[in-house]
């Protein structure tokens, strides 16, 4: 099944921080540009990935408001998909979802 | 011309921060602090000084308000003593890693068990690793002066730090001492407003406080090292612009006949002008002895330290605090200093004037006659204590 992985849309223009010398570090690391963090790939921290059977989907939402990441979105459709640059693998949607629609499977790539 | 007048060293300290038009205060009564803030208090409630007074529920809170005031821009003073310095903790590291120029008075504090309401410093002691510039007074008008100059330092540009003033719970924050106050006009032409460079503003959002992963970390902490050794730049620069002005200067290490000293005497804080007696009477004596003061704390005075004690043979430091499983702290931080130099003083620590107890002209005399004793004897042993009854 196909799997959502946007590539955020924000431009930073800072160097990425494995880059920045001490002499770079803005007073007190004071963070000019908002929403940078929107960079962070916390994707890559994740072991399991949800899966989804979309034939069983409600689109009651739950999924998304339950998620901590924050990074289920909705589809053309009026299904909901979780952004796998962002997520975690953590599983609390698979938990909520009353339908069954997610299942989670061991992260092999 | 200014006047001398009488007045308690907590309610000077409050004059002054009211001389230098801090804008808000955010802070919770202990003693022997209190009454800075609750004269600080009355000053904002009479319409004295156009301050925003902020009285939170706890030092934690205390030090977390200053935080977000300062951030905005803000002009911003609190103070504390021992436990409540204690409880503010965790904030006090933030401060300085965030680069807010707050300034904080700390009535010097023993801490408990058992319970001590006295002075010490064992609470400066535990602050001594939160990157703050630390500046020790020893008498009314230096706590003045140097609550003014506080805020110049802190808000320079090219140190945006955060700094204390240490002075000694009870025996100089209740003493009622002769001060000078510098008159508003000098003061305002001395301190320019507060302009802090990339404060919170709706209209050019920042982010503050940020998380760094590992990748970033050392070099954030690199950065405020390096930015708070280069402060005592300014620092010095500051110090000299005020004698300039009001006619007083303030050194990183302060000698009193130290000139031709065999022996030299070491203290921090108030004590020393007590000290100084003791010194007086041994010159008299023929005895070739001199003191100095450590006054700034941090960044350490390396340079003025070795050049102090560079012909002494014996270097007696007394410690009013002492880390338990170890020695005096300042002795080891001296010991520290010194060790790179071939010739240097023996050091002899003793830790005394604990809670509050009162070292007096005729203690130290006995103090630095131990000393010498002990210098001569060759013995090893880290430090005595003073005064301990057997």
């Amino acid at each position: 099944m196909a799997t959502s992985e946007n590539k955020p849309k924000i431009v930073v223009k800072s160097k990425p921080e494995d880059k920045l010398t001490w002499k770079e570090i803005e007073i007190g690391g004071i963070c000019t540009e908002p929403g940078s963090a929107g960079i962070l790939r916390t994707g890559d921290w994740r072991s399991r990935r949800p899966t989804y059977d979309f034939t069983k989907c409600i689109k009651c939402a739950l999924c998304q408001i339950y998620c901590p990441e924050g990074c289920i979105n909705q589809n053309a459709d009026g299904t909901y998909q979780a952004d796998l640059y962002y997520c975690k693998g953590c599983g609390i949607c698979a938990k909520e979802c009353p339908k069954t629609v997610i299942t989670m499977i061991e992260e092999k790539e | 011309m200014a006047k001398r007048t009488g007045m308690e060293v907590s309610l000077a300290i409050s004059e002054a921060v009211k001389l230098a038009n801090a804008d808000v205060i955010a802070a919770y009564p202990i003693t022997p602090q209190t009454h800075i803030v609750e004269h600080l208090a009355d000053l904002v409630a009479n319409g004295e000084l156009n301050a925003e007074y902020i009285p939170v529920e706890s030092e934690h809170s205390a030090m977390s308000a200053c935080l977000g005031s300062s951030a905005t821009g803000a002009r911003t003073f609190t103070a504390t003593a021992g436990q409540g310095l204690e409880l503010m903790h965790e904030v006090v590291y933030v401060a300085s890693a965030m680069r807010l120029p707050i300034v904080m008075a700390v009535a010097n504090r023993a801490l408990s068990s058992p319970l001590s309401v006295w002075g010490d410093h064992s609470d400066v002691m535990a602050v001594r690793d939160t990157g703050w510039i630390q500046i020790f007074v020893e008498n009314g008008q230096e706590a003045i002066d140097n609550t003014i100059i506080a805020f110049k330092i802190a808000e320079d540009h090219r140190v945006l730090l955060p700094v204390m003033i240490h002075l000694d719970g009870f025996h100089l924050s209740h003493m009622v001492e002769p001060v000078v106050f510098p008159e508003q006009s000098a003061v305002n032409a001395f301190l320019p407003p507060n302009n802090f460079p990339l404060p919170l503003d709706p209209a050019k959002p920042v982010q503050m406080g940020d998380f760094a992963p590992p990748a970033v970390f050392t070099e954030a902490k690199w950065a405020q090292e390096m930015n708070l050794e280069k402060s005592k730049e300014v620092i010095l620069e500051v110090w000299k612009d005020f004698a300039k002005k009001f006619g007083r200067q303030y050194n990183p290490v302060e000698c009193y006949r130290c000139d031709d000293c065999d022996t030299l005497l070491m203290t921090m804080g108030s004590f020393s002008e007590t000290a100084m007696m003791a010194i007086d009477r041994l010159r008299e004596a023929g005895q070739k002895v001199g003191l100095f003061r450590i006054r700034l704390w941090r960044p350490f005075p390396y340079a003025e330290l070795r050049q102090t004690v560079k012909n002494a043979r014996t270097l007696i430091i007394l410690d009013r605090a002492i880390s338990l499983g170890q020695e005096g702290p300042v002795a080891t931080e001296v010991k520290n200093a010194l060790y790179p130099l071939e010739k240097r003083p023996k050091v002899v620590g003793f830790v005394g004037g604990m809670g509050g107890r009162d070292i007096s002209p005729a203690d130290f005399e006995n103090i630095i006659k131990r000393g010498m004793e002990i210098a001569k004897s060759g013995s090893n042993r880290e430090f005595e204590i003073y005064g301990v009854r057997e």
